[in-house]
This record gives C-alpha cells, sequence and structure tokens, in this order.
C-alpha cells in the first residue's frame, strides 16, 4: 500500500455565515488548499470526497458531490461523493479518501461542509438528534444534548463529581480559541462563569455545550510520489480506522463505554505501529467535557472516573500530557457539524508542522484526531506523523 | 408524523412490547430483526411489566421541533426490570424530586405536539410509582 499524506489544506472561519452560502464556503476551502499546495493544479485531483451532516435537513441540497464538482469546475469524469455519518461525515470522507490513495489514486480533494445557521434552534437540535435511533430516541424528543447530560449526570453518580467538575474542558478550548482566528469564540471563560451558567439539559449548562455554526474545510490528499515535490516538513496519515456502535445509547451493555472510540484508536494506532502513550497531541469530539472525558478513556489515556481529575491538574492545556482542542475544540472553535473532522486534522497538522503559534504544543511529533458521529456510534480515527 | 410508521410501532409504543429470547431467557426492547448469526424463531414477543428505575436523566429546556408544547421536560434512560434500558420522558414530576435510582412505572401519554395531519402522538412514558 502506499503511504498517505496531507498536501495541502484550507479553511474558512467558523461562525454564522448569513451572507454565504454552501457553495461558497466550500469553494473558500478548497482554493485555499490549493493555495497552500503550490506546484498542484486542480486538474491533477482525481477524486472529491465530500463529508456534510446536515446538507439535505439543514440546507435543502442533495448529491454534494456532483454539485460541488460542478461549482469547483473538477473534471466530469473523476467520481465525486458524498459521505453521511452524522458528525463524523467529514473524518468518515477523509477515510475513504486515504483508502484510494492507498491503492494508488495519486491526489484526492477531501471537503467538510456545513450551512446550517439559515435555522433557528429548534430545527438544529432536530437535526442533531438524526444521529440517534430516530424510533427509540428522536421520537421521544430526547435531543443528542440530552443523551451527553444523561451520560454526565450517571458518571457524576458513579465516580462522585460535582458538575463543575468538568469546567476545565470548556475552560482549555476557550483558552486556546482566543488564539485561532478561524473560532467562533475567541474569548475566555473561568470557573465563576461555569458555575452560573444557565441550563440547557441538565446537568449540562450553556457553557458546556457546543454551538453548531457554519464552516467548510479542505485537505487534499496525495501518495508518495507528489507528496516528495512538497516543501517543508511532510505529514504523513499513518493509521485510518472506522468503528461502530448502537446508535441508541440504551442498547450498549455500558453507556459510559464509548466502545467504537476506543476501537477505532486503538485500530488506527495499531495500523500505525503506535500505541496511546506515543501520541503528542489530540483532537476529540468534545462538544461537552463529558464527551472528551468518555472519549479519553475509551481511548485509554486515562482510567475510568479519573479524566476529570487530570483535567483539572493541567492534563489537557498545550503544556499537559494529553493536549486537546489546541485550536478551541468543538466548544469554542465552533462545532461544524460533518465538517469538523477536518478542522481537526487540519489542527494536527499545524501542530506538527510547528506552525500552531501560541498554542504550540513543544516537540509535537504524532498526533490523533478522533472524530464521532452522534455520542460514538460511529468513531472515525486519523493517525498524523511529522516526518523527519 | 408518519402515520403508518406510527401505526407499525403500535405494540411497542402502547404496549411496552419486547421480546425474550425461547432458551437464554434474555429480554430486549423495542423489539428488533434478528441478527444474521441468530436464529428468527428464537424470539418471541413479550409484554414488559412497565416497571423499572431512573439510570439517569435530564430536563431538556432547548426542544427539538415539534416538542414546543412540551415547554421545559424530563428525559430519562429507564432500567426496566426485565434488564432493558429504555429511553423515554418522565412526567408527573417535578425537577427537584428525581434521582438516580426512583423507581418509576410506564403510562401513555401524548409524545409530542400535533402536527399538521392533526394525529394525537400517544406512547409510552414513566413517572414515579404511584403503586
Amino acid at each position: 500500500m502506499n503511504n498517505v499524506y496531507i498536501a495541502g489544506m484550507g479553511a474558512t472561519a467558523v461562525g454564522e455565515h448569513y451572507r454565504r452560502d454552501l457553495a461558497d464556503l466550500a469553494s473558500e476551502a478548497a482554493r485555499a488548499a490549493l493555495a497552500s499546495a503550490p506546484g498542484i493544479a486542480p486538474n491533477q485531483i482525481g477524486a472529491l470526497y465530500v463529508g456534510s451532516a446536515y446538507s439535505e435537513e439543514l440546507y435543502g441540497q442533495g448529491q454534494l458531490g456532483a454539485y460541488l464538482a460542478s461549482v469547483l469546475g473538477l473534471s466530469p469524469s473523476i467520481p465525486a461523493l458524498r459521505i453521511e455519518a452524522a458528525g463524523a461525515s467529514g473524518a468518515l470522507a477523509l477515510y475513504q479518501a486515504v483508502q484510494a490513495v492507498q491503492h494508488g489514486l495519486p491526489l484526492a480533494l477531501v471537503i467538510g461542509v456545513e450551512k446550517v445557521t439559515d435555522h433557528l434552534e429548534d430545527a438544529i437540535e432536530a437535526a442533531q438528534a438524526m444521529a440517534a435511533d430516530s424510533n427509540e430516541e428522536a421520537l421521544h424528543g430526547v435531543t443528542l444534548t440530552a443523551q451527553w447530560a444523561m451520560l454526565m449526570r450517571r458518571y457524576m453518580h458513579e465516580y462522585g463529581y460535582p458538575a463543575d467538575a468538568f469546567a476545565p474542558f470548556p475552560i482549555n478550548a476557550h483558552a486556546n480559541a482566543v488564539k485561532n482566528p478561524l473560532a467562533l469564540y475567541r474569548f475566555t471563560i473561568d470557573a465563576n462563569k461555569y458555575r452560573k451558567a444557565a441550563m440547557v439539559a441538565s446537568p449540562l449548562n450553556l457553557l458546556d455545550c457546543s454551538t453548531l455554526a457554519d464552516g467548510a474545510a479542505a485537505l487534499l490528499i496525495a501518495g508518495e510520489q507528489l507528496a516528495r515535490e512538497l516543501a517543508g516538513p511532510r505529514i504523513r496519515i499513518a493509521g485510518a480506522a472506522v468503528a461502530t456502535d448502537y446508535p441508541a445509547l440504551h442498547r450498549r451493555r455500558n453507556p459510559l463505554e464509548l466502545n467504537a472510540a476506543r476501537a477505532s484508536a486503538h485500530i488506527a494506532l495499531g495500523r500505525a505501529h503506535l500505541g496511546v502513550g506515543d501520541v503528542d497531541v489530540w483532537e476529540l469530539t468534545d462538544p461537552h467535557g463529558i464527551a472528551a472525558t468518555l472519549a479519553l478513556e475509551a481511548i485509554g489515556c486515562y482510567e475510568p472516573g479519573t479524566a476529570p481529575r487530570h483535567a483539572a491538574e493541567g492534563a489537557i492545556t498545550p503544556t499537559g500530557q494529553t493536549p486537546i482542542a489546541t485550536a478551541g475544540g468543538y466548544k469554542a472553535r465552533g462545532d461544524v457539524g460533518g465538517a469538523s473532522g477536518i478542522y481537526q486534522v487540519i489542527e494536527l497538522a499545524r501542530q506538527l508542522s510547528g506552525t500552531a503559534g501560541a498554542t504550540q504544543v513543544a516537540n509535537a511529533r504524532i498526533g490523533l484526531a478522533q472524530s464521532l458521529g452522534g455520542i460514538g456510534a460511529t468513531a472515525v480515527s486519523h493517525v498524523l506523523i511529522r516526518e523527519t | 408524523m408518519n402515520i403508518a410508521r406510527h401505526w407499525r410501532e403500535r405494540t411497542t409504543r402502547y404496549r411496552l412490547e419486547g421480546q425474550r429470547h425461547r432458551h437464554t431467557g434474555e429480554v430486549r426492547f423495542p423489539p428488533q430483526p434478528p441478527t444474521l448469526d441468530e436464529d428468527p424463531n428464537d424470539w418471541e414477543p413479550c409484554q414488559l411489566s412497565g416497571r423499572g428505575e431512573i439510570y439517569s436523566f435530564s430536563v431538556i429546556r432547548q426542544a427539538p421541533s415539534g416538542f414546543a408544547s412540551l415547554g421545559i421536560y424530563p428525559v430519562a434512560l429507564v432500567r426496566l426490570e426485565e434488564g432493558p434500558l429504555v429511553t423515554a420522558q418522565l412526567t408527573d414530576c417535578d425537577e427537584a424530586d428525581l434521582a438516580i435510582g426512583m423507581p418509576v412505572e410506564m403510562v401513555t401519554r401524548r409524545l409530542m405536539d400535533t402536527g399538521e395531519d392533526g394525529v394525537l402522538v400517544y406512547g409510552y412514558k414513566f413517572r414515579p410509582c404511584v403503586r
């Protein structure tokens, strides 16, 4: 199998882009990715993979493969397709591109895109609830946020934490987003503000809930031959894996165990011939502190019941043992739906290139991005390595 | 509301009907098709007692479309006494009284707003045990 590299990347700001539509955002991200890869021309792109969770429900557009291929002016005779796995859509689109390049495709373009803010909160909550089981969960008015909230309350019950034990996660996310010009929320918060925040779905409050926003991010994925011509440190995708679990939370033996998150991380690391301890910097699906907690524990960074304690001691900050959300994470960069997985990989590539600025993790060489669809019903993990 | 789909689910939604494994006695809810390695004849319909206890809960203040008429409403994961967990709304209770481990029982209630088709969608909810 061929080695796979990141040859170019670009993203729009995350936000409420009232004046711009989905095609416009995707175009900006794709142009930025090409601009970051001098020497690569659009006609070298051999396939387009689009990841989007909500394009039908909140934008009314199907067939994003053909739609965006025509917007971008790609050759009509290359495969162009859209992948859907709720919040993991973009990461799964990248996974497909990695497969293709491993098997001989010289260059693929991956775009993650969402245009959601034309709708009010109730429509967005309903669209996100489609990640769950429609008969057994969404029908009962249960939102994705409420499901994470129920896991948080159960976790607090089993391990004896108060709700504000989760405050270090959004505090870290906001502190890092201040330095990210593309982030949705560029302000800091503190434990006092966290305690006073209004409830969204108890025990989850406003400052522990991400906001779904518009944005697009793009990656050029290249085989070894093309990558050899690129300037700068080369970032290789050394391992990729997908795992799944029951979409319905109540069907899982222990809902506090994110089994797909564990499996996809371990399989991806195994394919890269690495272990959990080798990873210098992480990107996780962290719309709430409980989500980051359960992912860190599922992956094996920390024993079950201990992640909030490590977070309180600074383990998740850029200078800690397991840095996460160095660009703001879902909470403060913004939850870009199916595009989030591409934003994650772009942040890791910046970290491994040593160009992450104020939130740079010192000597970062290996990163793992994990993107979840729903409450970890789909889990996609990519392991990135800077080649020396 | 998709009326045909609601009709198909009537035994589950109105009677809390699940499935019992003929040999192991395992109970699952809601019913599902047999997995590829299962014998379809191994699972038979079974009516659940409707009693259980709260595994966890949340009170939703940001409702999805279709649930505005409920206002602020509690939802829970309930551990049924036959074993399965089920996701449902709680009713006839105050938020301050709710706790993990609280015994609850099934009741039939309106699940969501009445849509343009005028269909009242009933199904199972759980309330603190009164018996």
